[in-house]
């Protein structure tokens, strides 16, 4: 059933509305999870597991005990117009949580989302990191809420779990916003920007579902779960470019790279130069690959995993 | 006067060279930092530098300076996003005043961050120009935000209206001001009323405001003539008394920021697009002087901040 999370009246004949998908089990009461997505209006790999959860859920309703809650589309207007940030508002709404009752239209937004989630025995909040920048399928954890969310991220059939250090500006996300308030809440990242990448989209899927199964809400899951490698901060090394130009890309995103193996080169097609040769830091994993070619001096290349 | 250059941004091959430059004043001691624009929408703020700068160098002509005091007033590190007209960092819409500190081996705009901080972090004082983020106009003021950093109540020195106090966001801790304070300055924002628009009449206020101070704090010699400050009234955030749009159309003020209003006064409406039928009064929640109108935006949606103001008992209509 769609129900309203907030509606609002737009300045011409158009209404903002936040819409969720509640499926509700026919085998009685049980635990509710939410599963949110599009945050970023350029971030549409969540869009392929809202509906295809949708779709498998609708069909497993006898088995299902308790409630999940799809949220595909926090951020409708930047979905409808290709951009990330919140239109005509020209803010991050993942730096706006938890919001304010009394604050501004987005702000308000933002209360009204975290208060409908509020409760829920697991939120599951997925990214898809940038335009910029290919991830690898990974749950982000920030270091303070590890202890109790790294075994239940442990069955999202993940590559990586990456637990990272505190910040205080992350305290504007809607994750940190839900742990706050006891409502654990799993951040996923994966694929690119503006693209769907159905493989990683049927892993997280799978993932979800092998979850509820762990969580009493649906029977045996009998799936294969991968085993996600966990990490923290001092186990990521990062290259950045320090010359501006085009990114040419050597290494293959998800592969495995030896020490000072060229990653790519930032090549100016104005002179035909090669400006900086970009290599590995250490021996691992290549998670993280830039996708956009243009670059700028500091723009991330890439983010290699040390094994 | 010196120019010198902080921070030379590269965007080869497709685009040229942009410096960041300082421009110093004074003697060696390292007195105030002024920071104009860091994004791309603030023309005021640029201004405002541009009219210190010239009363800066004559100051310093005319012996004015005393106490070895020295100044730096960065004027902007937005060109790269003011020159194709976007108000964040045109690659990747990042903010430069959520980026602070910086970092020297992280993303451009932490990059350009940290090179900016790196340069005014050890002054005494420090002065940004900064913007909202709604579009709109506020009464010139001071403010700062109660970091537990902050060493005193100098922001009454600048003598504009209001100085005005409020408890940081999560969000906040990645600004310019706050870092400051951080790191040991006595920092302040200056709202100097518009953003992408110049008011010249605002921003020689602002700078009168910028000298008073240096005055005040003995970078200037104190027997210096200057326009007289106003009664500072101190405010905090939280008190400030907003009305949000309960509805959704065009918006049209009839008062304009600075007016005195009554409990009631209807400071503007908004009405239906295609009938132009009034859809709400937008009426003052108190008594007072409206300190921000959000006045630049004639589509608005339901639950905007479309005002604000500052309580005040008995109203003086001037």
């Amino acid at each position: 059933m769609v129900e309203d999370v907030v509606r609002l009246k737009l300045p011409v004949s158009e209404e903002l509305a936040i819409q969720k998908n509640v499926i509700t089990g026919e085998k009685g009461p049980g635990k509710r999870i939410c599963v949110i997505t599009g945050t970023h209006g350029d971030e549409l790999e969540g869009q392929y597991v809202a509906w295809q959860l949708a779709r498998i859920l609708e069909e497993k309703k006898a088995e299902l005990s308790g409630s999940v809650e799809i949220y595909p589309s926090l951020n409708p207007m930047g979905i409808s117009t290709i951009y990330r940030g919140l239109p005509g508002f020209d803010l991050d709404m993942n730096r706006i949580f938890p919001g304010s009752e009394n604050g501004s239209m987005y702000e308000y937004v933002a209360r009204k989302i975290v208060d409908d989630i509020q409760g829920a025995d697991l939120a599951v909040d997925i990214h898809a990191s940038n335009i910029f920048l290919r991830e690898i399928p990974q749950i982000r954890i920030n270091e303070l809420t590890a202890d109790k969310l790294v075994p239940m991220a442990s069955h999202m059939n993940m590559d990586l779990i990456w637990v990272h250090s505190a910040a205080t500006v992350l305290e504007s996300t809607l994750a940190w916003s839900l742990n706050s308030i006891g409502t654990p809440c799993l951040v996923v990242e994966m694929g690119v920007g503006m693209r769907l990448t159905k493989e990683y989209g049927d892993r997280l899927t799978r993932g979800i579902l092998a979850t509820m199964t762990k969580m009493g809400m649906l029977p045996e899951y009998k799936g294969t779960i991968h085993q996600p490698i966990i990490s923290h901060d001092g186990n990521v090394g990062y290259i950045n470019a320090n010359q501006s130009g085009i990114f040419m890309p050597e290494a293959k995103h998800a592969q495995y790279l030896k020490k000072g193996q060229l990653v790519g080169v930032i090549a100016d097609p104005l002179t035909g130069e090669i400006r900086e040769e970009l290599r590995s830091p250490n021996y691992g994993l290549l998670f993280t690959l830039r996708e956009y070619p243009v670059t700028l001096a500091g723009s991330l290349i890439a983010r290699v995993l040390e094994v | 006067m010196e120019k010198k250059t902080i921070f030379t941004f590269s965007a080869l091959p497709y685009r040229q060279k942009i410096p960041v430059d300082g421009y110093y004043f004074g003697g060696q001691a390292k007195s105030l930092a002024i920071v104009g624009s860091t994004r791309g929408d603030e023309y005021q703020q640029i201004f405002v530098c541009g009219l210190l700068i010239q009363a800066l160098k004559k100051l310093e002509e005319a012996g004015d300076f005393v106490n070895d005091a020295g100044v730096v007033v960065i004027p902007s590190a937005s060109q790269f996003s003011m020159n194709v007209g976007k108000r964040f960092w045109p690659m990747d819409n990042t903010d430069i005043n959520r980026m602070f500190p910086g970092y020297d081996q992280g993303e451009t705009t932490q990059r350009l961050a940290n090179s900016i901080f790196e340069e005014v972090r050890s002054y005494e004082n420090g002065i940004q120009l900064a913007s909202f983020y709604l579009p709109g106009e506020f009464v010139p003021h001071v403010r700062y935000m109660n970091t537990g950093y902050h060493k005193s109540d100098d922001g009454m020195a600048f003598g504009l209206q209001y100085l005005m106090t409020r408890e940081p966001a999560p969000i906040d801790t990645t600004t310019l001001n706050y870092n400051w304070q951080v790191f040991g300055s006595n920092a302040f924002s200056i709202y100097a009323k518009s953003t992408d628009r110049i008011d010249p009449k605002a921003a020689r206020r602002v700078v009168a405001a910028i000298l008073r101070y240096m005055r005040y704090k003995g970078m200037l010699k104190a027997e210096l003539k200057l326009p007289a400050g106003r009664e500072t009234v101190m405010i905090d955030g939280a008190d400030l008394r907003k009305k949000l749009s309960g509805a959704g159309g065009f918006v049209h003020f009839n008062l304009k920021v600075g007016d005195y209003v009554d409990e009631g006064t209807v400071v503007g409406q908004i009405f239906d697009p295609f009938t132009a039928e009034c859809l709400e009064e937008l009426k003052s929640p108190c008594s007072g002087q409206i300190f921000y109108v959000r006045s630049e935006q004639v589509a608005v949606a339901e639950h905007e901040l479309m005002f604000s103001v500052t309580p005040i008992e008995q109203v003086v209509v001037i």
